[in-house]
């Protein structure tokens, strides 16, 4: 088996300051390029008259890709004694910032290239900024062509005081500013004779210096839940909860709870193929687990450990945003957010400190964040959400925002604040204010049908609805005003309009709850059945019912599973007979 | 975890972000060894499983060890095996062997023609019948949108520019300088109707890798990778005219990897044995902007 360690180095800078001539150099300098590649590119260039650099080499082998050579200006690879290492060359164009992210994303360690004799400019910043928010911890800086500035020891303290400077205030500290000229290999594999005022490590010596970054120490368990597979069809009878487990780890019989949810079961088994059972696995692993309770459990949900320190649940989060969409992120805005395998309606509530990437420099008072801004904003998602904040457990810290179809900004959760203020108790109370009641009054109704109003929702199992449905017969043949609404009644109806899938639902138990409240206002009992409900559903609901009253109905799996003999309805029958017998359902009589 | 592990663990993340958010969805099966461990890391992700139809473009050159190899394999494991061709081409004679096009022409009408057609599901497509264990004519129309194939970045320069999850068009044509970002583990998985995606579980494996993980888990493969006696194997499968085996005395995994890792092959490029690559200079790139694999 190959124990070599592998390691992935994205190589950023502003455009013209070296990039390609550094990575050329570390290729060359390593023997890491095809045979003969060298002399070839030389060759050519002493054919056509032209000085030879180490950039040529890149975009030789750019051209090689038809024979499929390992190589590109998007990756290429090159081994020390070390380990193998990939090389991600950042595009340096500020229109090409957005492969820049995503190159850098994947990246554990970062060179950065600054021209000593251009000095530092708008993307050696940007790309300072988005280092330190895609996490990357390892940065060592390279001040290049130090030959056009004769290895001038001032200048290059001059770079590392300003740009050391800069750094700090985003509490990055590089891990060193290494002084070399790409073009003469001067520091790159090899220590310069040049720069004798220079005797610190070389660029490839620092290289290999950097650590895999292996987390040392014990997080909280956390994984978010991707999907839920039953393959039935195939003969497989498991209920597999899976996902990736970013934190942690957990065991065989280990108790858990899901957030937002809040529900909880146990582990009853973990879940591969083609491997010996475990009893225990932890982060890193894509996983699979069954459990001792069957949990409707959608994406977004968050596995963790009972015993341990939980997420944060809430609306609202303050995040430092990085903006690349087309068009400006504007306030009040409706956006998807995914963070983990969360996907939720999010908005824009305030712009705390727009920052120009430029020079740091904050600008107030700003209503929108235009392309290639970062910012510090308060941001809104319209259901609750689990996550952490960045510098406890970083993947459930860290967002991007879609706008219309498009990965348009990433962000670092920086804290949680107080929901209080969300916009579903703004809404209900606005809307009663304007309530335009008529003159009857509820005091009328409730003489008049001999019973008060209510919203009663049944959820929990498959016989919700047959339970609802009986119930409401129950209802209407002691001549009280009841009504069954199944909400797949509302599909091609009143939600007709409803399209976004990530939406639907949200938009659908949305529009239940306002039928409630106009439902319960006419006097009846109104009656549906949500096998599936989560808590966030039904708060929902409650609050949209009010100022009328709301029962949730659950049913518990015990009294729901029926002898295999016994007809449904009488399943039902006694599930209903049991639930009034307990004083669930009961109290619309006055 | 070691870096085996790594990648097995980001592909089967993949395999599922694909699994949940595309309806349409089907894998690319192309018999080679990275398609077999494809198809693998498909069964780990989904606990023995494989649930999407596994798509094949027979151009009918390809050498018939392999698709015997594929259609055994669909047996064993009942896989929903569905092949397309471009049998207008291969009825009028329009073919490289036949020496009436080039080769570049070729692969443009048995592979890229076809599968356009074969995923959009208005040419033919024969699926497996696991009661008979033939194939017979599919009944779904339906096109395929999400598209699972085993690209890797080393194979060679158009590769590497690869998303994880890569938007084409309606035409299968990819727009390589405007991809979208991908962010830590959030890839683009939103589209407008009509986007056409391609998904890349095998991004970041390197052919060692490759070789190194069918060792580990004990990947059946296609004997022809194997030095059978005669001094010989394919590094690289394709239609048997147009690939040539190379010299290697590989007869088992372990031997491969050690050609691969410090032999005679640890610096040749893998496609060396493929023809159509070397016809002009970016042959393959635009071959693949065109929606070629």
């Amino acid at each position: 088996m190959n124990t070599r360690e592998q390691m992935n180095i994205v190589v950023v800078g502003h455009v013209d300051h070296g990039k390609s001539t550094v990575i050329g150099r570390l290729l060359a300098d390593t023997n890491s390029l095809p045979k003969g590649k060298l002399d070839q590119v030389k060759a050519t260039c002493e054919r056509n008259a032209r000085p030879f650099e180490y950039a040529f080499l890149l975009d030789a082998l750019k051209d090689e890709q038809a024979q499929g050579i390992t190589i590109d200006t998007a990756r290429c690879f090159f081994k020390t004694k070390k380990r193998d290492y990939i090389i991600i060359d950042a595009p340096g164009h500020v229109e090409f910032l957005k492969n820049m992210v995503s190159g850098a994303a994947r990246a554990e360690a970062a060179l950065l290239v600054i021209d000593a004799h251009e000095g530092i400019k708008e993307n050696s910043k940007r790309h300072g900024y988005l280092i330190s928010m895609l996490g990357i911890k390892q940065l060592v800086v390279l001040v290049n062509k130090m030959d056009l500035v004769d290895h001038s020891e001032d200048v290059y303290w001059k770079i590392v005081k300003e740009y050391s400077r800069f750094l700090e205030q985003l509490g990055v500290k590089p891990i060193a500013f290494v002084p070399v000229s790409a073009r003469d290999g001067d520091n790159i594999a090899s220590v310069s004779s040049k720069a004798p005022w220079y005797n610190e490590l070389t660029v490839l010596e620092h290289i290999d210096s950097f650590r895999k970054q292996e987390e040392t120490i014990e997080k909280p368990f956390r994984m978010p839940v991707q999907d839920v597979y039953k393959f039935t069809e195939s003969g497989d009878d498991r209920r597999i909860v899976a996902g990736a487990i970013e934190t942690g780890k957990v065991s065989v019989g280990d108790s858990v709870v899901f957030r937002p949810s809040g529900k909880k079961s146990s582990v009853v088994s973990i879940e591969e193929f083609n491997v010996p059972k475990k009893t225990e696995i932890s982060y890193g692993y894509a996983a699979g687990f069954t459990l001792s309770d069957e949990l409707y459990l959608p994406r977004g949900e968050v596995m963790c450990r009972d015993n341990e320190k939980q997420p944060f649940v809430g609306t609202r989060f303050k995040a430092n945003i990085f903006w690349m969409g087309r068009n400006p992120m504007v306030l009040n805005r409706k956006y998807k957010l995914k963070v983990a395998s969360a996907r939720v309606n999010v908005r824009l509530v305030e712009v705390l400190s727009g920052i120009d990437a430029t020079d740091l420099s904050s600008i107030k008072g700003k209503q929108q964040i235009d392309r290639h801004d970062v910012a510090e904003c308060v941001f809104e998602t319209t259901r609750p959400i689990a996550f952490d904040l960045i510098n406890d457990i970083e993947s459930l810290g860290r967002f991007v925002i879609v706008d219309n179809y498009d990965i348009a900004g990433g962000g670092i959760i920086t804290s949680a604040l107080e929901d209080n203020e969300s916009a579903l108790k703004d809404h209900v109370r606005r809307r009663e204010i304007h309530w335009d009641k008529g003159l009857v009054t509820e005091q009328d109704r409730t003489k008049l049908f001999g019973h008060k109003s209510k919203f009663v929702v049944i959820t929990g199992s498959e016989m919700a609805g047959p339970v609802a449905k009986l119930l409401e017969r129950r209802l209407v043949d002691s001549r009280r005003a009841a009504y069954y609404l199944g909400p797949s009644s509302l599909v091609d109806g009143l939600d007709s309009d409803v399209n976004e899938e990530h939406e639907q639902r949200e938009e659908q138990i949305r529009r239940l709850g306002e039928l409630a409240r106009i439902l319960t206002d006419v006097g009846t009992i109104f009656i549906t059945a949500l096998p599936d409900a989560d808590f966030y559903d039904l708060e929902v609901m409650a609050k949209l019912t009010a100022p009328h009253e709301f029962l949730h109905v659950p049913l518990k799996e015990e009294d729901t599973v029926a002898e295999k003999s016994t007809r449904e309805s009488q399943v039902t029958d006694s599930i209903l007979n049991k639930l009034i017998k307990q004083e669930i359902i009961e109290d619309y009589v006055i | 975890m070691d870096h085996l592990e790594k990648l097995e663990a980001k592909s089967v993340y993949i395999f599922r972000e694909a699994y949940k958010e595309f309806k349409n969805l089907c894998m690319l099966w192309s018999v080679g060894k990275d398609s077999t461990v494809l198809l693998w890391l498909a069964r780990k992700a989904f606990f023995g499983h494989v649930p999407f139809p596994l798509v094949h473009i027979d151009t009918s050159y390809k050498i018939p060890e392999m698709i015997e190899y594929r259609d055994n394999l669909a047996r064993k494991f009942k896989l929903n095996m569905v092949y397309g061709q471009n049998t207008e081409a291969l009825k009028n004679k329009q073919t490289y062997p036949l020496g009436t096009t080039s080769r570049i022409a070729c692969c443009k009408a048995l592979k890229t023609e076809a599968l356009k057609h074969t995923l959009a599901g208005d040419w033919t497509r024969y699926r497996m019948n696991h009661s008979t264990g033939e194939y017979e004519e599919d009944t779904n129309k339906e096109p395929y949108t999400g598209v699972i194939a085993g690209v890797r970045a080393d194979e060679e320069g158009s590769r590497s520019k690869e998303r994880y999850f890569s938007p084409r068009d309606r035409e299968n044509e990819w727009d390589v300088a405007d991809q979208p970002p991908e962010l830590w583990n959030q890839f683009k998985t939103d589209f407008a109707p009509g986007t056409h995606l391609r998904i890349h579980p095998l991004l970041d494996w390197t052919e060692l890798n490759i070789w190194e993980y069918i060792e580990r888990e004990n990947i059946p493969t296609v004997s022809l990778y194997f030095n059978q006696g005669n001094g010989t194997r394919y590094r690289s499968l394709g239609c048997g005219p147009c690939t040539a085996p190379v010299k290697s005395e590989a007869r088992t995994v372990k031997e491969i990897i050690e050609e691969l890792r410090s032999g005679k092959f640890s610096n040749i490029a893998e496609r060396s044995g493929r023809e159509q690559d070397k016809e002009d200079g970016g042959g393959l790139e635009t071959l693949r902007r065109d929606g070629y694999m």
